[in-house]
């Protein structure tokens, strides 16, 4: 590993672009980049990859390990740098998450656990979880629900996709007491932050190949703040003529989902109504389990579970499902560019569901997370094992 | 002046409301006010490092380039996905209203030329111009230098052209006062020229270049070269570093082809600028070989610099890959993606080095496919040696 590291440092060094190719460099200035120069980033052709990893709580770790086996198995050239963070253990300070936001400007992709928040108030309006998505400013939550071939739910061959503000709205922490037994709660909606989030759900729908993006909103009763929101996203509509925009109210939404999901495609709401939305829809293909999630900045990307529980009464027993952190890590590679073994994986996971003889106790089976996870691996190269 | 003002006024707010407007009512009306303005600025569809980015293939020899380009940036692992924006030259204005709204959201684009039909009414103008204007992209910088690899007639060319793209000879106002007589309007501002040269400068200043040239035809067209040559006049003084020099078109051509070494920064109107574009790139090895990019204030579009469609050697394989390759790495410069430039563009011109890859504009057997392939290995073994 030390080996690794002075090697990486040594190829940094060389390709710095200081260092070469200078006179061709000059053609990069331009009107933008006058504003300043960026420290130059590292290239990811030397090979190997590294990943912050922080595992939470509650099955968090398991379920990493799980991940770390199916890399090991895939031969995947990605190398974790692991941080531990938790609430409940009382391991969490500013110092860790210093350590943790260290690493991630390095590698800034990350895979990450949940980490679980305690309810009761120490002091702190702000939660480690909430701090960490502040700092890196991780604004744009995404949860693709999608059916898993094999596994039979109410509803069947579900593929909608919920794009979720995740920086300010309720989720602000700006709470206090104006009157004694009044508590006032501030939910904040600005006009930057919801352009950026309608432009990022148009982005996705446009890069994904969607046709219709849907803005939930509660508008008829917060007329100001979820009206300012649904005006960026009318605003930003305008710059997509090829992608149909329509708006929808929560409450309707919630119950047009569970009557009728597949008349979605992309859906773009504010911070809480997009918790509940993202769990919702989770529940409609199969729970927590099976829906991997991720989080993007400008800068960085952070992939975790899609309906983020800590399912700590699980802890030890080997019964957690891995199947939608294993998706997730598949999902990170492709962001890696890593396509080969993002499919490798992926497919993988869909078979073993798919042949339904490995199933964990969430989808009505009795096998253990090792069993999952070794009949993954087994699943990884078909040619031998059969 | 008016027409470049009035761009500016029309530039609607992506800013949240001002912080003088307390009122809810306030609020509500600044909200409102924007949000009927046509063109927005977007921030960069840039999200957890990955950027994406319009690509418009054009015609001829386009298509092939980009898939390339497609090609090489997947084996480089660049955190580049491209939005395809496919413009026919047959069909109607909306596709081209399509690419152009595609830039607005991706804000960078790389682009094949598109085919300007000659023989259609004078209506119908040139879509690159149209792009080129709809976006207010006012710069366009070439880089002409000698490669070691390509046999030229001269050595050692070293020169940085900046041309006014919006303006000018291509204003696109024509008419037939009198029957028999034509007038061809050509516009110099004051405001546009003062931005071309203020670039050029900034640009020479950058680059740690020691002369700026402008090219014009003063003596014949007193007002508006004049105009044009006063700016730049005016420009440099703000330059103490940099040294100023004029240079009338014909003088400058001519001293293009017999002594290309005396020429550092060159900055010129729109025609004269393509001219003496297309002599140089002919002086350091052909229209295969030099990039070009059109800079705005807020958008970026980057091409071949000679801008021609290859429409005769399109689906031949013989097309030469670099111009594109290499307008690809300024694409990545621009983006901030250094490392990821540098090694592609290390490996195109290490690929040059190898005459056996050269493709028949330049004088050898090679294909298109091969050169690329030569390049991709170029670019494994970079990666090989650094991880010894």
């Amino acid at each position: 590993m030390a080996a690794l590291r002075s090697f990486r440092a040594g190829a940094g060094r060389f390709l710095h672009p200081q260092s070469c190719c200078r006179v061709w460099r000059s053609l990069s200035v331009s009107a933008v980049l006058q504003q300043g120069r960026a420290q130059a980033e590292k290239p990811k052709s030397e090979g190997v990859f590294q990943v912050t990893l922080l595992p939470g709580d509650g099955v968090g770790p398991e379920l990493m390990h799980s991940v770390k086996e199916v890399f090991k198995a895939a031969a995947v050239p990605v190398e974790f740098e692991e941080h531990h963070l938790s609430e409940v253990q009382n391991t969490a300070s500013e110092e860790k998450l210093d350590e943790f936001l260290d690493s991630m400007k390095k590698s800034k992709v990350a895979l990450i656990g949940k980490i679980h928040t305690p309810m009761e108030y120490k002091g702190e309006l702000a939660s480690y979880d909430m701090r960490l998505r502040r700092k890196l400013d991780l604004f744009a939550n995404v949860v693709h629900v999608s059916s898993l071939p094999g596994y039979k739910t109410r509803h069947n061959n579900l593929d909608l996709v919920i794009i979720r503000e995740q920086t300010e709205g309720e989720y602000s922490s700006l709470e206090h007491e104006s009157a004694k037994g009044v508590i006032e709660c501030l939910k904040i909606i600005t006009r930057d932050k919801s352009q950026r989030i309608a432009k990022f759900a148009f982005d996705y729908a446009t890069k994904k190949g969607r046709s219709k993006v849907t803005a939930v909103h509660k508008a008829n009763i917060m007329k100001l703040g979820d009206g300012l929101f649904l005006r960026c996203c009318k605003e930003v509509a305008e710059l997509y003529p090829k992608i149909q925009f329509d708006t929808m109210i929560i409450d309707n939404c919630c119950m047009q989902l569970v009557q009728n999901p597949y008349q979605f495609d992309v859906l773009v709401m504010p911070n809480l109504y997009g918790n509940i939305i993202d769990n919702l829809a989770a529940g409609l293909v199969g729970g927590a389990g099976v829906v991997p999630g991720e989080s993007y900045s400008a800068e960085y990307a952070v992939f975790e579970m899609g309906a983020r529980h800590p399912f700590a009464q699980a802890v030890g027993r080997n019964i957690a499902n891995p199947t939608a952190m294993l998706l997730s890590s598949a999902n990170m590679l492709r962001h890696l560019n890593l396509e080969y073994h993002s499919t490798l994986i992926s497919e993988a996971v869909r078979k073993v569901i798919k042949v339904g003889k490995v199933r964990t106790r969430d989808m009505g089976g009795y096998s253990t997370t090792s069993d999952f996870v070794k009949s993954v691996i087994d699943h990884l190269h078909p040619h031998y094992g059969v | 002046m008016a027409l470049s003002l009035a761009l500016k006024t029309s530039r609607p707010l992506w800013k949240p409301a001002p912080s003088a407007a307390r009122s809810l009512q306030a609020l509500t009306d600044v909200s409102r006010r924007s949000v009927t303005s046509q063109q927005t600025i977007p921030p960069p569809a840039k999200y957890g490092g990955r950027h994406t980015v319009t690509m418009i293939p054009g015609d001829g020899i386009g298509p092939e380039l980009t898939l390339h380009v497609k090609e090489i940036f997947r084996h480089a692992c660049v955190p580049v996905d491209f939005e395809e924006v496919f413009v026919s030259s047959e069909a109607s204005d909306k596709d081209l209203q399509n690419a152009i709204m595609a830039i607005r959201r991706n804000r960078v684009a790389l682009k094949g030329n598109l085919e300007t039909n000659h023989n259609l009414p004078p209506s119908h103008k040139s879509r690159n111009n149209i792009l080129r204007t709809t976006l207010d992209l006012f710069a366009n910088v070439i880089h002409c230098k000698s490669l070691p690899g390509v046999a030229t007639r001269h050595r050692d060319i070293d020169i940085l052209m900046v041309r006014e793209n919006t303006e000018g000879e291509y204003s696109s106002l024509e008419h037939e006062s009198v029957s028999g007589v034509v007038e061809s309007l050509k516009i110099i501002t004051r405001t546009k020229s003062l931005r071309i040269a203020e670039y050029a400068f900034q640009l020479a200043k950058e680059a740690g270049r020691k002369k700026v040239t402008a090219v014009h035809k003063a003596n014949i067209m007193k007002l508006g070269d004049g105009l044009f040559l006063q700016c730049c006049k005016e420009v440099a003084a703000g330059y103490p570093g940099i040294s100023f020099d004029s240079m009338i078109v014909d003088n400058t051509t001519m001293q293009l082809v017999s002594r290309p070494q005396q020429f550092d920064v060159m900055v010129m109107p729109n025609l004269y600028g393509n001219i003496v574009n297309n002599v140089c790139a002919g002086l350091v090895g052909g229209p295969g070989l030099v990039p070009g990019a059109n800079y705005g204030r807020d958008y970026a579009v980057f091409e071949t610099a000679t801008r021609n469609t290859g429409k005769s050697i399109a689906t031949k394989n013989i097309a030469n890959p670099t111009a594109m390759l290499l307008a690809s790495c300024m694409m990545l410069d621009h983006l901030k993606l250094h490392s990821y430039a540098s090694v592609i563009r290390k490996a195109v011109l290490a690929s040059l080095d190898d005459s056996k890859t050269h493709t028949p504009d330049i004088g050898g057997q090679g294909t298109t496919s091969e050169a690329v392939q030569s390049i991709l290995k170029q670019i494994r073994e970079s990666a090989f040696n650094l991880a010894q």
